[in-house]
C-alpha cells in the first residue's frame, strides 16, 4: 500500500470521528444552554476548548452566544475543525485513496457529505439542531458500518482503525481534562449542584451517562465517573478501551509486516500506563497531569505512526 | 435513427421497445441514473468554475447503437490508422524517412511544441508509443465516417464507457436480454494486460502497473482512480515516486517498491521537472533518465502528442499510406492551414461556413463554429486569424448525422460524435467494441465537449 493511502485513511477517519464528537459537544452543551441558561457561556466556552478551537474562536468572537458557537462548531468553513471542514476533509481524503476503499464505504463517504453540503448551506435554526446533529451520528455510524462490513481485514483496515481510536483517545482526554477540576475527588463539593451538572454533561459529551447507570453498580460521584472513561475497559470511549484498540491494530500490522517498528514500543507505553491501574493513584498522580500527558502521548504516537509508515515521505 | 426509408436497421428492436414505454417511467430512471452517478462520484471538475466544483455530465438514456457491419469496417479504419500513427512517431524519433521522402515538411515537426527532442534516437520498450488511442469520429451517412482527431496524448472518456453501460444494464436489463450486445467490460483487464505486455526487457515477474494522476482536482480524477481501482493497480501521484537505484520507485508502507509501468494522466511538460517544466510538482524528477535508460514503460510515450497535433491530422491520408502501403480506410475531414497565405485568404472569405481550431487546442476550447457564430464573433475570430494564422486550421462543417435523444417532449435528433478506445502492445491493436459517444445536448449544435455543455450516451455494437 502506498503510504500516502495509508495517511489518506488514517485522516479520513479522524475527521469522520471527529464530526462526531464535536456534533456530540455540541449536544451536551446544547442541553445546559436549555437546561440551565445561567451555565451556558461558561458551557459553552469549556466545549470550544475542548475542541481545541479557543484561539480561532477568540479572533473571530467576542461572546459565547450560544447561536455564534453552535455555527462555529458546525459549519464555519474558516474553522478546520467544524463539522463541515472536517467531513470535508474525510470526503477529499476518501477521493485520494478511492481504490483502497469499497463502493460501499465511498458511497456513504461521499452521501455523507453531499447531505452535509447541503444541510449546513446556512444557519441551523434551533428548532432543526437536534436533528441535524441525529444525522451526524447517523452517517458516521453508517460509514462505520460499511467499513466493518465490507472492508478486507487487512493493513487498510487496520489504518482506518488506528485513526478512529487515535482521535477519540484525544477527545475523550480533552474532554476529562477541560472539567478535570469537576472530578476532583474534594468532599465539600459531593452532591452540590454544580458538579451534578458538570458529572452529567461530561458522561453525556462521550455518550455515557446512560451506560454508566447500567454497567457501574455506584452513586454518581467523582472517581466512579473519572475510573469509567479512564479505565473501564467496557466502555467504548474510555481511555483504556481506545489504548488497547491501538495496541490491537498495530500489532496486526506488525505481523503482516513482519516489523516492529518505534510506534509498538510508544503505543505498548501508553497501553501500560492505564493497565492495572486504579484511579486513586492517578488522583494521587495527579488527574489534570496525568490527562495532559496522555495528550501529549497520544498526539506522540499519532506522528511516529506517520513517520513508521511514511505517510509523508 | 431515422432515414427516409423509415427506422435504420441497427435500430429496430429498440423501436419496437422505446414504443412500448412509458414517458414518466422513463423520465424517473433518467433521475435514477444522475443520483447515481453524483452518489458513485462519477464527476468532473470544470477548469475556472467556482459556483460547482464537481459537475456530472448529463447521460442520455437513448443508447447509439452500431450495427456488427459498420463497427466491423470502424475498427478496420482505426487499427490501420493506429498503426500507422505508432509507425509515424517511431520514424519521427529515428530515421525521418517520411521528412526525407519530402511527405511531410520539416518545419512541421522542428516548430511543433508537441516534438520532444529528448525521445531522439530512442525506442521505447515493445516500440510502442501510442498504447492508448482514442480516435473521435464522426458519421455523415451510410458508411461514411470521418475521423475528426486521433487523440494519441493521453485520451480520456473510457470510463464514461464503461459506467453508462453499467447504468443502462442497471437500468433496462430487459433491453439486454432481448438485443444482443457486444461487451464493453474487459477494457480494465485488457488495459492491464496490454501495458503489461510492454513493460521494459530487465523487468522480471510480473511487471508493476501504476496509474499516474495529477490529483483529486484534475478535471478527469475519477477516472484515473476507476482505471486504477478496475485493472487494481495503485494510483500514484509525483510525490509518491523517486527514483531508486536507476528506477522508479512508489513510496510505500513498506518502503520504495519499484515501478514497471507508468500509465500516466499527467501532461509530457509536466512529466519531469528536470527535464521539461522547472516548475512542475506534478511529475518525478529525473524520470525520463530513467526512461531512457530502458528501465520503465511511460504510456502514452513522451512527445506522442506531434503525431495528433491538428496541422499533422491534414497530412493523415498521406502518413496511413507511407506506412501501410494502404489507401485509409477512413475519410479525413477536408483540412485548411492557415499558414499557406492563399488558404488564409479563403478560410478568411468563407468564415461563416467553417469550423476553426486551435491546432494545439482541445477540449472544444478556443474553437469557432461558423454557421452558429454571431457577426461580431466572426469578425473577432478573423482577428485573431490574421494575427497568428498558424495556429489555426479550418474545416468544412459536416452534414453530421444525428441520433435521438430522450428530452420532455420525447425523442429529438441531437449531433454526436463517437470515440472508441484502441490498445496497442507488441501484440497487436485491440479495440473494445464500443466508445465514448458523446451528444451535443442543444438542438443544432456541433460541441459535444462536456466542457460547452455535452452529454453521453451508451454505445453499443450489435453482435450480428
Amino acid at each position: 500500500m502506498l503510504g500516502k493511502t495509508a495517511g489518506g485513511l488514517y485522516w479520513m477517519f479522524r475527521s469522520l470521528e471527529r464530526a462526531e464528537n464535536t456534533a456530540r459537544l455540541i449536544e451536551a452543551g446544547f442541553r445546559i444552554a436549555l437546561t440551565r441558561s445561567n451555565d451556558a457561556e461558561t458551557e459553552w466556552k469549556s466545549v470550544i476548548s475542548t475542541s481545541a478551537a479557543q484561539i480561532a474562536y477568540e479572533q473571530k468572537h467576542d461572546t459565547y452566544d450560544s447561536a455564534q458557537v453552535v455555527n462555529f462548531l458546525l459549519r464555519e468553513a474558516d474553522n478546520p475543525n467544524s463539522v463541515y471542514s472536517v467531513v470535508k476533509s474525510a470526503r477529499d481524503n476518501a477521493r485520494m485513496v478511492r481504490t483502497a476503499l469499497t463502493t460501499e464505504v465511498w458511497s456513504a463517504v461521499n452521501e455523507t457529505w453531499m447531505l452535509f453540503s447541503d444541510l449546513l448551506k446556512n444557519p441551523v435554526h434551533e428548532t432543526d439542531l437536534p436533528g441535524v446533529l441525529a444525522t451526524i451520528r447517523q452517517q458516521s455510524a453508517l460509514v462505520r458500518g460499511a467499513l466493518h462490513g465490507t472492508m478486507l481485514r487487512n493493513d487498510i483496515y487496520d489504518f482506518c482503525r488506528i485513526g478512529t481510536f487515535i482521535e477519540r483517545m484525544d477527545n475523550t482526554a480533552r474532554i476529562i481534562d477541560v472539567k478535570y477540576y469537576a472530578l476532583l475527588p474534594a468532599p465539600s463539593f459531593v452532591g452540590s449542584r454544580m458538579d451534578n451538572v458538570q458529572w452529567e454533561t461530561i458522561l453525556r459529551s462521550v455518550s455515557a451517562h446512560q451506560s454508566f447507570r447500567w454497567a457501574v453498580d455506584d452513586d454518581f460521584n467523582a472517581s466512579a465517573i473519572a475510573n469509567f472513561l479512564i479505565l473501564d475497559r467496557r466502555l467504548p470511549r474510555s481511555l483504556s478501551f481506545c489504548t488497547a484498540q491501538i495496541v490491537s491494530n498495530l500489532d496486526y500490522l506488525a505481523e503482516q509486516y513482519d516489523a516492529r517498528m518505534p510506534c509498538h514500543d510508544l503505543a505498548d507505553g501508553l497501553r501500560a500506563r492505564l493497565k492495572d491501574r486504579d484511579i486513586a493513584s492517578i488522583f494521587e498522580e495527579g488527574l489534570h497531569e496525568f490527562l495532559s500527558s496522555v495528550i501529549q502521548d497520544t498526539a506522540n504516537l499519532g506522528f511516529q505512526i506517520e513517520q513508521n509508515y511514511r505517510f509523508n515521505n | 435513427m431515422q432515414s427516409p426509408q423509415g427506422v435504420r436497421p441497427p435500430y429496430t428492436e429498440y423501436d419496437e421497445w422505446f414504443s412500448d414505454q412509458d414517458a414518466a417511467r422513463l423520465s424517473k430512471k433518467s433521475k435514477e441514473a444522475e443520483a447515481f452517478f453524483r452518489r458513485t462520484g462519477i464527476t468532473f471538475n470544470v477548469y475556472g468554475a467556482s459556483d460547482a466544483e464537481e459537475r456530472l455530465i448529463p447521460f442520455d438514456l437513448v443508447p447509439r447503437i452500431v450495427s456488427n457491419k459498420e463497427w466491423t469496417k470502424l475498427s478496420k479504419g482505426i487499427d490501420q490508422r493506429v498503426r500507422a500513427v505508432n509507425a509515424f512517431l517511431h520514424d519521427i524519433y529515428n530515421r525521418q524517412e517520411i521528412l526525407r521522402a519530402g511527405i511531410i515538411p520539416t518545419e512541421l515537426i522542428a516548430k511543433n511544441d508537441a516534438f520532444l527532442p529528448q525521445m531522439m534516437d530512442f525506442v521505447p520498450p515493445g516500440d510502442v508509443y501510442t498504447h492508448i488511442v482514442g480516435t473521435d469520429i464522426v458519421r455523415t451517412g451510410e458508411d461514411d465516417f470521418f475521423v475528426l482527431e486521433d487523440n494519441a496524448r493521453t485520451p480520456s472518456g473510457v470510463s464514461y464507457m464503461l459506467e453508462n453501460r453499467e447504468t443502462m444494464l442497471q437500468m433496462f436489463p430487459e433491453l439486454f436480454s432481448k438485443i444482443k450486445v457486444q461487451r464493453v467490460s474487459d477494457y480494465p483487464k485488457h488495459l492491464r494486460r496490454s501495458l503489461a505486455s510492454c513493460a521494459p526487457q530487465g523487468c522480471s515477474g510480473r511487471p508493476c502497473v501504476a496509474v499516474l494522476t495529477p490529483g483529486i482536482h484534475n478535471s478527469a480524477y475519477y477516472e484515473h482512480s476507476f482505471l486504477a481501482d478496475q485493472m487494481g493497480v495503485e494510483l500514484v501521484e509525483g510525490h509518491d515516486l523517486r527514483v531508486v537505484d536507476g528506477h522508479i520507485a512508489m513510496r510505500t508502507t513498506r518502503g520504495y517498491k519499484t515501478i514497471d509501468v507508468l500509465y500516466r494522466r499527467v501532461d509530457d511538460e509536466y512529466l519531469d521537472p528536470l527535464t521539461f517544466n522547472p516548475n512542475s510538482m506534478l511529475g518525478v524528477p529525473g524520470i525520463m533518465d530513467v526512461y531512457r535508460a530502458g528501465n520503465i514503460t511511460i504510456a502514452n510515450a513522451p512527445g506522442t502528442g506531434v503525431a495528433d497535433d491538428k496541422a499533422i491530422y491534414s497530412y493523415m491520408p498521406d502518413i496511413v499510406e507511407f506506412y501501410t502501403g494502404e489507401r485509409a480506410i477512413l475519410k479525413n475531414v477536408e483540412t485548411h492551414r492557415c499558414s499557406e497565405p492563399q488558404t488564409l485568404k479563403y478560410v478568411l472569405d468563407n468564415l461563416a461556413d467553417l469550423v476553426v481550431k486551435e491546432v494545439h487546442g482541445s477540449g472544444g476550447y478556443g474553437m469557432l463554429v461558423g454557421p452558429a457564430a454571431s457577426k461580431k464573433e466572426l469578425s473577432d475570430f478573423a482577428e485573431k486569424l490574421k494575427v497568428r494564422p498558424a495556429n489555426y486550421i479550418a474545416q468544412p462543417t459536416l452534414s453530421l448525422s444525428t441520433v435521438p435523444i430522450f428530452t420532455k417532449k420525447g425523442l429529438a435528433p441531437r449531433h454526436v460524435d463517437l470515440r472508441p478506445f484502441a490498445l496497442v502492445s507488441p501484440n497487436g491493436v485491440e479495440i473494445t467494441p464500443g466508445g465514448l459517444t458523446r451528444v451535443a445536448l442543444k438542438a443544432g449544435s456541433l460541441v459535444v465537449n462536456s466542457s460547452q455543455g455535452g452529454g453521453t450516451k451508451d454505445t453499443w455494437v450489435l453482435e450480428d
